[in-house]
Parts: C-alpha cells; sequence; structure tokens
C-alpha cells in the first residue's frame, strides 16, 4: 500500500502545511550575525580601489575581501569542473554582480547601510555581451578564444546531401535566459568551531547537492573532508538555481563566520538574488535538414551555441546535453552537431531544469513544423515517419533498444487534445472573422535520463539503509528534497523493498556528516539512479537481517514483528546497514572523446499539445488547453509525477510567452517580481497528464525512468506551432514569443520594411 | 529589507484638521501614507528618500463611500475592496470596479486606496483612466480649506501634480452618469498582479443616435493618466451607427496626437501604440454594438 | 524622536502580544523576528508573491506591506494559527497534503491563508472563482492545478 504505485502522501507534508518547516531564513544561532555581499555594478573592468564611506562604525564590521584569502592562503576559486571562477573578484571584474566583498553585523538594518557606504572603484572595460559577440571573439573574456566548451557530434557526413537532396530547409532559432524564480531565494547559514584539532566548518542551506558544497568549502579552505559539514535545509524550489550556485554562497558565508567567530546568516532578497545568480542559458541553433521527397530526414546539420555568462561552471555539461538532444526524437544516417558554450562578461549561466535540451529541443521542434509546412506535409505525418524505432541510431549511435511506439503515443496525446477536430474547427473559425485566432501544435521529443555518458560512473554514487534504535530502518542518500517529492518516493520504494509498511522507513537528512555521497539532485537521476541504489540497499538489508537469523527467510513479515526484529538486531548486533554503489550496467559503453556511444541508460519520451487563442486586439496569448504524454518507465507515485509534469509544464509555457529576462549593460534590470513576468493562477490552464508505462527500464527501481526535467522541453516548441496555425505568419523563431514579438512579426509580415526584432534584450 | 527603519519617525494624526496642521507648519517634511502597497515597495527596495511619514490610518472619515443623486464621493482612504464590493458603484460607474478588480490581486485590493493611487502618480495606474472617463474631481485640503480640482488637470508632468506641499487629497467625486456606454481594458503583461501597458477607459452618452458624451482616459501611453482630447474631438457629435467603420481610422490617427508611449522594460513604443489603436476601435466597435439602436 | 520604537499591540491567532517595535518595521518581520512566527515567508519584498500573506482584521494582506504602525491593535492570523489544539490540521490544511497542493512548501502558508480568505467570501467557489481568488499567490512548483484541487476539496467537505 505505500509501496511503488501507491500514490503515498508527501512525507514532509504537515510540517509544510502548519509552517513549522524551518528554512534557513528561519533559523535563529545564538550569537548569530547576518552577512551582505557588495557587488561590481559594471560588466567588465579592473578594481582601482575599495572605499569604505563616512558615517558606518566600521570597526564593528567583519569584512572580508580577496585579500584576506589570499593573506591566509585559502584558494579563491571555486572548486568545480574547472576552477576559474573566484569567490571573491580580486582584481578582474569579468561581469556584473560579481561579489567583490563581504560584509557581516548583527543589526541586519545597519548592514545595509554600510553595504550601501562602500563603493567599489572600477576602471571599465568594453564588454562582450551576447553570444554573438562572443563568437566574434574581437575582445576575449575567458576560455579559449572565448570558447568554454566545443562539442562535435559526428554520425556519417551530410556534406553531400543537400545538393541532391528533395527538400533542404533552414532556419535560425533563439532562446532567452530564464530565471528559475523559486519562491525561496538563495540564502546558507555557516558556522566554524575553533577545535582542538583545528577549525571545522559545519554550513546549513537551501541546496540541491550537499556534496558539491562540500568539495567546493573543502578546496576554499584546504580543509579535510571530515572538517567540512554540509547540511541541506527545507529548500523552497531550486529546479537547477541551486544547483551550483550556493557553493558560491557558503563559501561567502563560511568566510565571514571564520573571521568574525560567529555564525553568521547570508539569505539574498529577491532583486540580488534575480540580478546575480545563475539563469538558464541563452541559445541560437541554427539547423539544416534535408528530406526525400516523402519527406524522410536524411542529413540534419546543427550549429549550437550557448551563452554560458563570465565563468565555466557547469556549461560543459549543459552544453553536452543541449547537443546530444539537438536531433530530437528522430531517425538520420547523416548528423553533424557542432555545439559550443562561449563567454560573455554576463554572470555565468547555470543549471535550469532541462539543461540544455529545452533550447536544442525548442529548435529542432519548430524546425520539423517549418519543414512540414514549407513541404506541404502535414506536421503529423512528417513525424510518424521519421520517429525513432528499436534498432534505430541515435546522433550517437547509441541503438534504441526500447520497443519504442512513438506514433502511437503521439497518436494518444493528439487524440487528448481533439488535435484534429479542433484544428478543423479553428481552421472555420479563424475564417469568419472576430479578433481571436486559434491552433492547435504538438512537439515529439525525449529526454535522457542519469548523467550523460560515463558520469554515472564518475559519480560511483553510494546509498545505505541502516537500522534504528526503535526498530525503524532510515534511508541514507545525499538527494535532496525541494518539492518533487524525493524524500516520499525513496520511502516507497525502501518500504517495498523490505515488504513493511511506510511509517517503519525513515529518511535521514541531507547532512554530509551523516549521508553517503549518493550524487547530485539533478539530471533526472534521483529516482532512477538513485533510487534504484536505495532499493538495493534496502534488499540487502533484509537479505543481513535474514541471514543473521533476525528475520525470516520465507513469507511476508508484519510490520510489528519486522519493527520487533530490526529492534532487537540494532540492539544485540549494533547499527546494521548496508550500502550500495553505483555499477555501470554491462554494455553500457560511451567515448568522452568522440562523442560516441551510450550517451544516456535509458529515455523517457513525450508528446505535449497545446491549444492557444490570441486575442488580436492586443496580441496575448492564453493558453485555453495542455496535454501532457508521457512514456516514463513505472511511476512510483502518480500524484506526485502528476505534480512534476503540472508544474514543469508551467515553467515551460512561462519560457515560451512570457518569461524575459532584460539586460542593460550586462545586468539584468526586470529583477523584481513584478517585471519579471511568471504565471499566476489566472493566466494558466489545467494541465492534462496521462502517464504511459510500456517501456519499463528494467535497471529503474520498479521499472521507473527519470522524469523530473522532460516537462520543461516540450512546451515551448508546442506552444510556438500552435501560434503559427492560429495566425498566418512567417515564421515564429524564438522564446519568449511575448505579445510584443509577435507583433512585430506581424508587422513584418505585413510590411517587409518594418524593423527587425530587436536582439539587444529588450523586450 | 533595505529601506532605513530605524531612522524613520512616523506621526499618526487623529482628525484631518491634526494632518493639516502638521502639513502646513512643516511643509514637504511628511510624506503622507495611506495603504502603503505603492509606498512601502520602494521603501523596502532602498529607493525611497523619505524617512517621515504621516501616516493616515486613524482618518476613519477619509473612508467613507457616499452615493447621492448627484453622484459619488469616495473618501482619499477608500480602497479598491470597498470599490470591487459596492454595488452601489457597480451599477453607475462599472469602469471604476473594473479598475479596482485590474489592480493587483486580492490582497493589494485589501489595503490599497485610491487616493494614496493618485498621489502617487504612475501613469500606468489602472484607476484614473476610469475617473477621467468618468469626469471625476478631486478635492485638495489643507489649513486654507478644501478645493475641487478636475481630475484632467490634477497631474501636470510625470508623477508631479498640482498639489501643494501642504496639501492633502481628501476626497474624489464622480458626477451621476446617465444611462450610457462603459469601456474599460486594461492590457497587463498577465492576468493579475500587472501593471498596465496599455490602459483605455471610455464613457460614452448616446441621445436620437448621436453620441453626446465621450470621454476617454488612458494609461500607460503618456508620461501621466491622460484624457484621450483628440480622440474624443473626432467622436463627439458624430452618429453612432457605423461608427467604428466610418471614424475608426481617423480617431485611431487622431489617438497618435493623444498620447506619447515609450520602450521600457515591459513593453515597447510600437506596442503601446499599435495596441492602444487596436483597443480604441474595440471600444468604438462596442459602443456602436451597444448603443446603436438609440 | 528619529529611531525610537513604539509599543505595539497585537493579537496574533488569539493571542495578545505587547511588544515595541519601529513603527516603519514591516509587519512581515515583526511576525518573524519579534514574534517568531516564521511561518509566514518573504518571496519578494514587493508584494507580488503573496507568501507573506495573512489575514489582518479578517482580510487578506501582504504583511511586507503593512507598516507596523498601521497594525497597532490589529487581529492578525498566520499559518501557525490554523492547525487545531493538538495534533489536527484544519480541513484546508489536510486537503492540501492529500491533493500535494504544496511542493516545495514555501509559497504555502500564504497560498493557505489566501484560501482562508477566498473560502470565508465564497464558500463554495468554482474553478474561476479559485483562481481570481489565489490570483495573489504565485506558485513556481505546481502550476495551480492541485492547489485548486484542495481548495475545492476543502470548500466540498465544508459543505454541510
Amino acid at each position: 500500500m505505500d509501496g511503488i504505485g501507491s500514490s503515498a502522501p508527501r512525507r514532509e507534508g504537515r510540517e509544510k502545511l502548519t509552517g513549522s518547516a524551518r528554512y534557513v531564513a528561519d533559523q535563529a544561532w545564538p550569537g548569530g550575525i547576518f552577512g551582505a555581499t557588495v557587488r561590481s555594478r559594471c560588466a567588465r573592468g579592473r578594481i582601482t580601489g575599495i572605499r569604505f564611506g563616512p558615517g558606518i562604525p566600521w570597526e564593528e564590521f567583519t569584512i572580508v575581501t580577496a585579500q584576506d584569502l589570499r593573506a591566509a592562503g585559502w584558494n579563491n576559486r571555486v572548486d568545480f569542473i574547472e576552477r576559474d571562477q573566484p569567490f571573491l573578484a580580486e582584481g578582474e571584474i569579468r561581469h556584473a554582480e560579481e561579489p567583490v566583498l563581504l560584509l557581516a553585523h548583527p543589526d541586519r538594518y545597519l548592514l545595509e547601510r554600510a553595504r550601501r557606504a562602500v563603493t567599489v572603484a572600477v576602471e571599465e572595460l568594453p564588454p562582450v555581451l551576447d553570444l554573438d559577440a562572443a563568437l566574434e571573439a574581437e575582445i576575449l573574456v575567458g576560455g579559449k578564444a572565448n570558447l568554454f566548451k566545443e562539442i562535435l557530434i559526428e554520425r556519417g557526413d551530410p556534406d553531400p546531401v543537400w545538393a541532391s537532396a528533395a527538400h533542404v530547409v533552414s532556419g535560425e532559432y533563439r532562446t532567452g535566459a530564464q530565471e528559475q524564480l523559486y519562491i525561496e531565494t538563495n540564502g546558507m547559514c555557516a558556522q566554524v568551531d575553533q577545535g582542538p584539532d583545528g577549525p571545522s566548518l559545519v554550513v546549513r542551506g537551501s541546496l540541491q547537492c550537499p556534496y558539491y558544497i562540500h568539495k567546493a568549502l573543502a578546496h576554499l579552505f584546504q580543509l579535510p573532508a571530515e572538517r567540512v559539514r554540509v547540511v541541506q535545509m527545507h529548500t523552497g524550489g531550486a529546479f537547477g538555481g541551486k544547483e551550483e550556485y550556493p557553493s558560491i554562497l557558503a563559501g561567502h558565508t563560511a568566510l565571514l563566520a571564520w573571521k568574525s567567530g560567529h555564525p553568521v546568516t547570508l539569505v539574498y532578497d529577491r532583486e540580488e538574488d534575480m540580478a546575480c545568480t545563475t539563469k538558464r542559458h541563452p541559445s541560437r541553433s541554427r539547423l539544416r535538414t534535408a528530406f526525400d521527397a516523402e519527406g524522410r530526414l536524411l542529413a540534419m546539420e546543427s550549429d549550437f551555441v550557448l551563452d554560458a555568462g563570465a565563468y565555466t561552471t557547469l556549461s560543459p555539461v549543459v552544453l553536452s546535453r543541449g547537443a546530444l538532444h539537438a536531433l530530437g526524437p528522430y531517425r538520420c544516417p547523416q548528423v553533424r552537431i557542432h555545439a559550443r558554450a562561449v563567454a560573455t562578461n554576463t554572470p555565468p549561466s547555470g543549471a535550469f531544469r532541462g539543461f540544455g535540451a529545452p533550447q536544442s529541443l525548442f529548435a529542432m521542434e519548430r524546425h520539423m513544423d517549418i519543414a512540414a509546412r514549407r513541404m506541404g506535409m502535414d506536421p503529423v505525418q512528417l513525424r510518424r515517419i521519421n520517429l525513432l524505432r528499436r534498432g534505430d541510431r541515435m546522433a550517437t549511435g547509441q541503438e534504441v533498444t526500447e520497443d519504442l511506439d512513438l506514433p502511437g503515443l503521439m497518436d494518444r496525446a493528439l487524440a487528448d487534445l481533439d488535435y484534429q477536430g479542433r484544428r478543423a474547427a479553428h481552421q472555420r473559425a479563424n475564417a469568419a472573422g472576430g479578433p481571436l485566432r486559434r491552433g492547435v501544435g504538438f512537439s515529439v521529443f525525449m529526454h535522457g535520463c542519469g548523467f550523460t555518458g560515463s558520469g554515472e560512473k564518475y559519480l560511483a554514487s553510494v546509498t545505505g539503509v541502516e537500522t534504528r534504535a526503535d526498530g525503524r530502518v532510515r534511508v541514507l542518500a545525499a538527494a535532496t528534497e525541494m518539492g518533487q517529492g524525493k524524500e516520499t518516493v525513496f520511502g516507497q520504494i525502501a518500504a517495498e523493498a523490505l515488504g513493511v509498511p511506510g511509517e517503519l522507513v525513515e529518511l535521514a537528512a541531507a547532512d554530509t556528516a551523516v549521508v553517503p555521497n549518493s550524487g547530485p539532485t539533478v539530471a533526472s537521476r534521483s529516482t532512477m539512479v538513485v533510487g534504484k541504489l536505495v532499493q538495493d540497499a534496502a534488499v540487502a538489508l533484509r537479505q543481513l537481517l535474514v541471514q543473521r537469523g533476525f528475520l525470516a527467510a520465507e513469507g511476508a513479515t508484519g510490520a510489528v514483528a519486522f519493527r520487533a526484529a530490526v529492534a532487537r538486531a540494532h540492539a544485540e548486533a549494533g547499527p546494521l546497514s548496508c550500502h550500495a554503489q553505483y555499477q555501470q550496467p554491462e554494455g553500457l559503453v560511451w567515448d568522452e572523446l568522440r562523442y560516441r556511444g551510450d550517451a544516456y541508460p535509458t529515455f523517457a519520451w513525450a508528446c505535449y499539445a497545446a491549444e492557444v487563442c490570441v486575442d488580436t486586439v492586443t496580441w496575448e496569448v492564453k493558453v485555453e488547453d495542455f496535454v501532457a504524454r508521457q512514456e516514463v518507465g513505472r511511476v512510483i507515485n502518480p500524484t506526485l509525477a502528476a505534480g512534476q509534469i503540472e508544474g514543469g509544464v508551467a515553467q515551460g509555457i512561462g519560457w515560451g510567452l512570457w518569461e524575459q529576462v532584460v539586460t542593460d549593460r550586462g545586468r539584468m534590470v526586470n529583477n523584481q517580481m513584478t517585471n519579471y513576468i511568471v504565471a499566476t493562477a489566472m493566466d494558466l490552464p489545467r494541465i492534462r497528464v496521462a502517464f504511459e508505462e510500456r517501456n519499463p527500464y528494467a535497471l529503474g527501481p520498479g521499472g521507473a525512468k527519470g522524469l523530473g526535467e522532460l516537462p520543461m522541453d516540450g512546451p515551448a516548441p508546442a506552444l510556438l506551432n500552435a501560434l503559427q496555425a492560429a495566425l498566418d505568419l512567417p515564421e515564429l523563431l524564438e522564446v519568449p514569443m511575448t505579445p510584443e514579438r509577435l507583433l512585430q512579426a506581424v508587422q513584418a509580415a505585413h510590411d517587409p520594411g518594418a524593423p527587425a526584432p530587436d536582439r539587444g534584450g529588450r523586450p | 529589507m533595505r529601506g532605513d527603519v530605524p531612522g524613520c519617525e512616523v506621526r499618526v494624526p487623529g482628525t484631518l484638521e491634526e494632518a493639516l496642521d502638521g502639513l502646513h507648519r512643516e511643509p514637504g517634511q511628511w510624506r503622507p501614507l495611506a495603504g502603503g502597497t505603492d509606498l512601502m515597495v520602494p521603501f523596502a527596495a532602498g529607493r525611497l528618500a523619505d524617512t517621515r511619514f504621516l501616516s493616515l490610518h486613524r482618518l476613519a472619515d477619509l473612508r467613507a463611500v457616499e452615493l447621492t443623486d448627484a453622484g459619488l464621493v469616495l473618501g482619499a482612504l477608500v480602497t479598491y475592496a470597498q470599490v470591487r464590493q459596492h454595488p452601489g458603484i457597480l451599477a453607475q460607474w462599472p469602469n471604476l470596479v473594473s479598475s479596482a478588480q485590474a489592480t493587483g490581486a486580492v490582497a493589494i485590493q485589501n489595503r490599497g486606496t485610491l487616493g494614496g493611487n493618485l498621489v502617487n502618480a504612475s501613469p500606468a495606474a489602472d484607476t484614473p483612466p476610469s475617473l477621467l472617463a468618468y469626469g471625476a474631481q478631486v478635492e485638495l485640503s489643507s489649513v486654507r480649506g478644501a478645493r475641487w480640482v478636475d481630475y484632467a488637470d490634477f497631474h501636470t508632468g510625470y508623477k508631479r501634480t498640482v498639489m501643494a506641499p501642504d496639501e492633502l487629497l481628501t476626497r474624489i467625486r464622480v458626477p451621476a452618469a446617465g444611462p450610457g456606454f462603459h469601456f474599460f481594458r486594461k492590457v497587463g503583461t498577465r492576468a493579475a498582479q500587472a501593471v498596465a501597458k496599455v490602459c483605455l477607459a471610455a464613457y460614452a452618452r448616446v441621445e436620437a443616435g448621436v453620441v453626446r458624451e465621450f470621454r476617454v482616459g488612458l494609461g500607460s501611453l503618456a508620461p501621466v493618466p491622460a484624457r484621450a482630447r483628440a480622440t474624443e474631438a473626432v467622436i463627439l457629435g458624430a452618429p453612432v451607427a457605423g461608427l467604428a467603420v466610418r471614424l475608426g481610422a481617423r480617431a485611431r490617427e487622431a489617438l497618435l496626437a493623444d498620447i506619447s508611449p515609450v520602450d521600457d522594460l515591459r513593453s515597447t513604443a510600437n506596442y503601446r501604440r499599435t495596441v492602444a489603436g487596436n483597443v480604441l476601435v474595440q471600444a468604438l466597435g462596442e459602443l456602436e454594438a451597444e448603443l446603436g439602436g438609440r | 524622536m528619529t529611531g525610537a520604537r513604539i509599543p505595539l499591540t497585537l493579537t496574533v491567532n488569539g493571542r495578545r502580544h505587547e511588544l515595541e517595535a519601529y513603527p516603519m518595521a514591516r509587519l512581515l518581520d515583526v511576525l518573524r523576528d519579534d514574534l517568531g512566527l516564521t511561518g509566514t515567508k518573504e518571496g519578494c519584498g514587493e508584494g507580488e508573491c503573496g507568501a507573506c500573506s495573512v489575514l489582518m482584521n479578517g482580510e487578506v494582506v501582504n504583511s511586507c506591506l503593512v507598516p507596523a504602525i498601521q497594525a497597532q491593535g490589529a487581529e492578525l492570523r498566520t499559518i501557525e494559527g490554523l492547525a487545531g489544539d493538538g495534533e489536527a490540521l484544519s480541513p484546508l490544511q489536510a486537503a492540501f497534503v492529500a491533493c500535494n497542493g504544496a511542493q516545495c512548501g514555501f509559497c504555502t502558508p500564504g497560498m493557505v491563508m489566501a484560501s482562508v480568505d477566498l473560502l470565508a467570501r465564497s464558500p463554495h467557489p468554482d474553478e474561476a472563482r479559485i483562481r481570481t481568488g489565489l490570483a495573489g499567490n504565485i506558485c513556481r512548483c505546481t502550476g495551480y492545478g492541485k492547489i485548486i484541487d484542495a481548495v475545492a476539496r476543502a470548500a466540498a467537505e465544508e459543505r454541510p
């Protein structure tokens, strides 16, 4: 009843509903003081001086600059894929809002006055502000000639195909930055205990990946692993925005704690969080596809560029996922995907649900619809003849081993929306006049589950399950609950593996002092990869209890008996625990250098369909209906899973229609919730979710694949495809497709002399 | 929270006389504070220079809603929620209810006041276009007495008004509107909690098939909430039959003279200009459809 | 006198408090820092997200926009005041748990208080009415569907 497949209620639901769940800003500490950050206003330059203004009792403040790190012999670089990003800028400013100086004080109001009173003098230099300028490489920002990472995926050779193909379709597609907008801003709290053997550090806060922070802090302070402890507190949303950024905030808070000797809490307000922390990578895709006379895809070429911002952070991995999804769910014998992540003088781009795939899939799914139109084909039919089947190979040569029925999935999703019926009805209604125009559109796509290529092997994740004195068992994993339901799902998996009710299973907090490193909570891996390890560890523990004679080998054990057995085992044999470590499945082979082989252990597959209504008086777009149908192997908790899809679709719709990051000289200027537009309850329809479990993944718990990021990939292209159907326009090629841009497209269609859409971050 | 909270002083007058007296003795020194839904935002962001506030929340007389045959009188502290919930206002001045519903969302409507909204003088506010369309007047009070000013003359420039440094806006008077045509459309960034990108309110009275009264109030299209006088001139006196077709293009062109839209964080001049014209034509079409038979 | 705190009397969840606060302190901060009621959250500080929603004199307000001095003598209800004595969740809270109306939980206290206000004014709201009533509470996790389910379920359960 509490196992896989049940809609078990959220374990931490009660605390969240009573207001007793403590997030970092809710926690007071004896002797605790508050931190603040002084940042650069300009995008590029050299720091020439730091001035402390009058009227502030500076002697009461803890102040930390890069000089302090240097003097202490600490490492002013965040230990991540590269070590290029400083915790505090020293000399060079590479992006607006780059942190320069830290302050701490017990009085929050005085702290703010002090922050304003610090002036960072910067000799400004001309900045590189977008990916086009970065590619020109006239001004160098970082990486090699502004290139942080380059990937080439080749299969066969597209070059000979263009000349002879019946149809060649080219297009350029752009996507903008997107702010994660978790309702709880970034925050951390740090304490340093000066023990007899040396200092040890405890950091608590809002975060996704405790071990990423652990590694970064150990490197910053050159502390051994056991002297650094990172604890996740309740986290009010993350979506990737708290994957890598918290390492910087943790470093800042820890530096202040170290220097002040007090616990320090540093929580960003909304304006700071929006302007200073990571965003989804802006992208540009240039696609060229060749089709035969029947519409079969013969060749595909993609030039895929991501704007990584000023430092590497995890752009190489975002680029990888984007490149690996660029071909979409299609069969194509000749493929070339050239992907580049480029450096600009903007706050570094970072993780946001989807992680490169929404960008490249937007381009391909928009492109397929455009290609269909140009070839005079039905977009449904164009997909039907090109969708992957078992035995086909993907761009990296990965063989599709699942018995896929993507055309069937597509047909069912379209039937959910009554796509054919509504398409016909809209054509009639649109022709009849009036200000409203309606259209339906869809997208077909996939999302690779788990880390790319050798990533999981490299992570070598470990989980544990242990006995407790009270007869319960406790799951030990570093995966973090941030609303997605990981806590509950892991509980269900363990309960089923042990054959007990959920109440006998506890989940340990994501505390590096307590749980092993099961890897970061990202990449749609937590259920499929980590959940499987939890299952394995739980099974192993049960076997151990049987082996040691505490549990009978055969037959089910009732809850009461199980609990008694565990309590006895714990008392007599000491805490018993079993661990499980990730093993790369046999036959999963990946060549990182040539980018060939099995990019992902498995994929989730989906077709999303949308109905839009455009008001041609105001060019506002209303999403009237939305269907999200996906094949995910096995649904562990239907209610939680549906919640993930609904929320992800809402974010995808926002990215497609409303969420624009407006910048001026490399700095976000609509960094308030009044001006960065996310959906209210009045802006969205019901999102209709359907799951299919046709292709359980043998190595996932109960057959489950990952699904956390999948819903981000489908909405934007489905919406623009629907808009295209609603309006007789030349192609719509970018997101967000705001009313202002839609109007410009309409005007350009009727007056080719009208000015081209503005590129520079303006609405 | 970036405001200088400890550095602030607040006076709380118990009567209007006390408030006006204080403003007169120290003009420009005390910022009147009504519901806080405007001022607390820049205050919390550390962008409000004021540190001395005159909180009006005890002035209960300013919360009155009076309906007579002459029209409607609203105290300056009447909230959007009060306007929204008043059946008498809905019956005669539905645009005011539409404006109130369009402002923020429920929690804002419970605290935000009309007086605070008008004195904050944002060109993007939702209620001013409706007040302009209804020919409202505002009462400005000081120790010298009270004077009524046509609301159309209240704003003199971006965030500037005719108010003297020692005056308080105390009441809003909306004349009785005979049966007529009421139109309000706010084009926001989203369906709620939105700043207007374009806002247009209109009121028309038709007699014997001819438009006898026609007033259009505009928001977000100029540095101030503005009457669309050139537009009105095109429509006033015209037969209502075939109005949109005959005069739509001319009215749209006249509108261009009434507005000076800008590019900003939320929208573009191009969008505002085009959509304002579209909304105007929509309004004319609805006017014709509703009152074309008279 | 600049910088003086003022005596402030508030009744919160039925309990009377007498404290001192800066007159321009936000009600949000008085509740969280002075009274330790951290259930009410700050999401934006500009009255947009509704995470700070509480009931003040029977109406839902954004507590980040209420200066303390204007809350003098007010009756306030926060999320902490909803659950019954002992362990029982209110029907609305229970409905949110049952329907998965809370994911990360950060918008939840404000969302629930706004729902209390909504149901007090419209005991049997249809979906459109629920959406209007909750339009001032932004959720980034759910897409609102299961929040609406929770409110509708609570409304249905209260029907006599």
